[in-house]
């Protein structure tokens, strides 16, 4: 009896150990937000186009970790997001069915522009600057190319216009493949009309 | 020999420290021993507004105006950059995009100058020949200030190293004559007839880095030289601590790294910089140009080039200066006719592969070497499967594992790549020389090391761009919150209505009252 007892004292007192413990663990290891939501995010472009039927990446995201949208619907970030996202969330790849455009960056003609601010409230990194009134311009190097600063324009004076390869920013590519040839080709064709 | 025994004998100086690996390649350096010749002057200059490590340069020039030899005419933006200076005296004539030499065959912002054949100087800069009573930072912002950069190839800005540093004083200067790379022979001759300007150079930097001992580095295929070198030294009562090493010959001795751990057995920690070990490695082609800045404050405008390769018809070691064309100093050695003729700028081994010759020379251009089509597809056959003999890993002066990483490269797991210390590799070629299975492993390694830094810069991007977006998120709901409350208190404003009509209604009575009283 009294081994029993003694038995049942000790794990009722272990089991209210590990209820403390655990308590005060999820008391200070406390997480703010949800760490996949974040995640995910990260992986994301962060164009911020909407393309994927949400308003923003960080929507997106929260979508795709509540399971409520596929894995595919970033254009932008192409195959790559797509499976990192997959790989992550441990769900079958899927293909991405919108093949994304080359990297482009909105240019607004000054001297058409009214300066009507419509533009501004639209870009959604802020990466356009102008006052009522006074022409915008458009910040190159914030501009994610996302589009959504072209619908709204009364005047039509926003063109996209297809980011520059910088040299600074070229990279070697793969041996063997259609991109080194093309390269070549090129470096030739330099030679022939320079 | 087994690592223990190499360590042993090295200890006790028997054997001097050789670097890991290193390959043979033939030397084939036709124009050994023939003596520097002046490039004519050209009718045409082609400036690239970029000719180092860094940022590149802003113009100080515009379309028309008149340009001495050694005028600046850009000027450096941000900490790693030099400015440029005007090759010749003359007119500039436009200011725009012009191929240079780049792997990807892409083109630049040039200055163009049209010489007027008087070649005159600019003479602002005075001499400094008190240079030993001068402060080493004047003597730094004078190498900056004539735009130097590395001339072994790599035109890192040279300022930049010559600092003294409390935390890493620096005891030895090592003076690289290493020229490890086949048909390369313009340091070489540098030493054969410029000794005394060399060491007046060497002696300049070991006054600004406070170096105690110095160490000229020579590979014994160039005896020559080592002996020239020691004849000076012994001429020269100001340069005690300084001896001259004659290393076996092996490629890539000259490379930084690999030479500082031949010559003083200290090993330069991967991240870290030779200062971290106390040493610092000048070109003899730099020393040679700070000597020019500092005593005879002339700016960098020419350039040691080695025209050479087996399809030139008369090769030659010959001072060029900075902005004339390959095809101009291709013409003056008798070659005209580029049919089948692979260009490479710089060695065979580390050299870009070029099919412009219209591109200008810059300051890293070490060589330019012409070479028969065939030669060149020869050296590069078609790539065949790793049959896993290691010989990569063996010829590796960086004691990589050359096949693992261009397996992780080539399958874009980048993350890998990095774990077997892709960035360590100094893409020096020698694995890709020995492999048997002729697979292009540099070029793996570059597209490797390209992508990682792509997808840095997108991923820096992203991150910008998300901040920006929450910044907008945040401030659309302050806004919207600020609205809200302005609405209520608009509200509430117009609300109270009622309790004013009783205040004055209670006015009123007691107005009413006080009549009545
Ligand atoms: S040398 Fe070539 S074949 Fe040999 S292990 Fe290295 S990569 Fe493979
Ligand atoms: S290219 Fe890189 S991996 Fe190949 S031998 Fe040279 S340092 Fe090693």
């Amino acid at each position: 009896m009294t081994h029993l007892l003694a038995a049942l004292l000790s794990l009722g007192a272990f089991a209210l150990l590990a209820g403390v413990v655990l308590a005060v663990a999820q008391r200070v290891f406390h997480i703010e937000g949800d760490p996949m939501v974040d995640k995910i995010d990260s992986m994301l472009p962060q164009t911020q186009c909407g393309q994927c039927g949400y308003p923003g990446c960080k929507p997106y995201a929260n979508a795709v970790a509540s399971g409520a949208a596929e894995v595919n619907h970033c254009v932008p970030g192409g195959e790559r997001v797509m499976l990192q996202i997959a790989d992550l969330m441990g769900v079958e790849p899927k293909a991405v069915e919108e093949e994304a455009a080359a990297p482009m960056l909105a240019f607004v003609r000054e001297d058409e522009c009214i300066g009507c601010t419509l533009c501004i409230k639209a870009c959604p990194v802020d990466a356009i600057v102008g006052a009522p009134k006074q022409y915008h311009t458009v910040i190159v190097d914030q501009c994610t190319g996302c589009m959504l600063c072209v619908e709204p324009c009364p005047v039509d004076c926003i063109d996209m216009l297809v980011k520059p390869e910088l040299l600074e920013h070229w990279a070697w590519p793969l041996p063997d493949t259609r991109r080194a040839a093309v390269g070549h080709e090129r470096r030739g064709h330099h030679a022939g009309h320079a | 020999m087994p690592a223990m025994l190499r360590t042993l004998a090295q200890k006790l100086g028997m054997m001097a420290h050789g670097f890991h690996g290193g390959v043979h390649p033939h030397e084939r350096k036709l124009t050994a021993g023939m003596p520097i010749e002046d490039c004519p002057l050209a009718p045409l200059y082609i400036v690239p507004l970029k000719q180092h490590i860094g940022e590149a340069c802003t113009p100080l020039v515009a379309v028309g105006d008149k340009v001495l030899r050694g005028q600046k005419i850009a000027r450096a933006e941000g900490y790693v950059s030099v400015p440029l200076h005007a090759p010749t005296s003359g007119t500039v004539v436009k200011i725009e995009e012009h191929p240079v030499v780049h792997p990807s065959g892409m083109s630049m912002p040039c200055v163009f100058i049209e010489a007027d054949g008087l070649d005159e100087e600019d003479h602002s800069l005075e001499r400094m020949t008190n240079w030993r009573d001068l402060d080493a930072a004047v003597l730094r912002e004078r190498v900056r200030m004539c735009g130097i950069a590395g001339l072994g190839g790599a035109v890192f800005p040279t300022f930049i190293k010559l600092v003294q540093d409390k935390k890493n004083p620096i005891q030895t200067l090592v003076l690289n004559g290493i020229e490890c790379e086949p048909y390369l022979t313009n340091d070489h001759q540098m030493m054969l007839e410029q000794a005394e300007e060399v060491l007046q150079g060497m002696a300049i930097i070991m006054h600004m880095v406070g170096a105690e001992s110095g160490i000229i580095a020579i590979e014994d295929n160039k005896s020559d030289a080592a002996r020239v070198m020691r004849q000076a030294l012994a001429e020269n009562s100001e340069l005690a601590h300084v001896h001259v090493a004659v290393l076996p010959t092996r490629y890539p001795q000259g490379s930084e790294k690999q030479l500082i751990y031949s010559l003083t057995g200290k090993e330069v920690p991967a991240g870290k910089l030779p200062l971290h070990v106390g040493v610092i490695c000048q070109n003899v082609g730099t020393a040679k140009a700070i000597r020019d800045a500092v005593l005879l404050g002339k700016p960098l405008t020419e350039r040691l080039v080695t025209v050479s390769g087996d399809a030139m018809p008369r090769p030659a070691n010959l001072r060029v200066r900075l902005g004339l064309t390959l095809r101009y100093v291709f013409a003056q050695r008798g070659l005209e006719d580029f049919e089948n003729i692979q260009i490479l700028h710089g060695g065979p081994m580390m050299g870009e592969r070029l099919r412009i010759p219209d591109v200008p020379v810059i300051k890293s251009s070490i060589g330019l070497l012409a070479m028969h089509q065939d030669t060149v597809m020869q050296a590069h056959p078609a790539e065949q499967p790793c049959i896993r003999c290691g010989h990569c890993s063996q010829a590796c002066p960086a004691a990589l594992v050359p096949n693992l990483m261009a397996d992780h490269c080539r399958n874009e797991q980048f993350d890998k790549a990095e774990a077997y210390n892709l960035f360590d590799c100094i893409e020096c070629g020698a694995c890709s020389y020995v492999c048997p299975s002729n697979i292009p492993l540099v070029q793996y390694f570059r597209y490797g090391k390209g992508q990682i830094a792509q997808l840095r810069r997108e991923h820096d991007f992203a991150e910008a761009s998300r901040q920006r977006f929450d910044a907008r998120d945040a401030r659309l709901a302050r806004e919207k919150a600020e609205k809200a409350a302005r609405r209520s208190r608009v509200r509430k404003e117009l609300a109270p209505a009622p309790d004013k009509d009783t205040t004055t209604k209670v006015e009123k009575s007691t107005n009413d009252k006080a009549e009545e009283s």
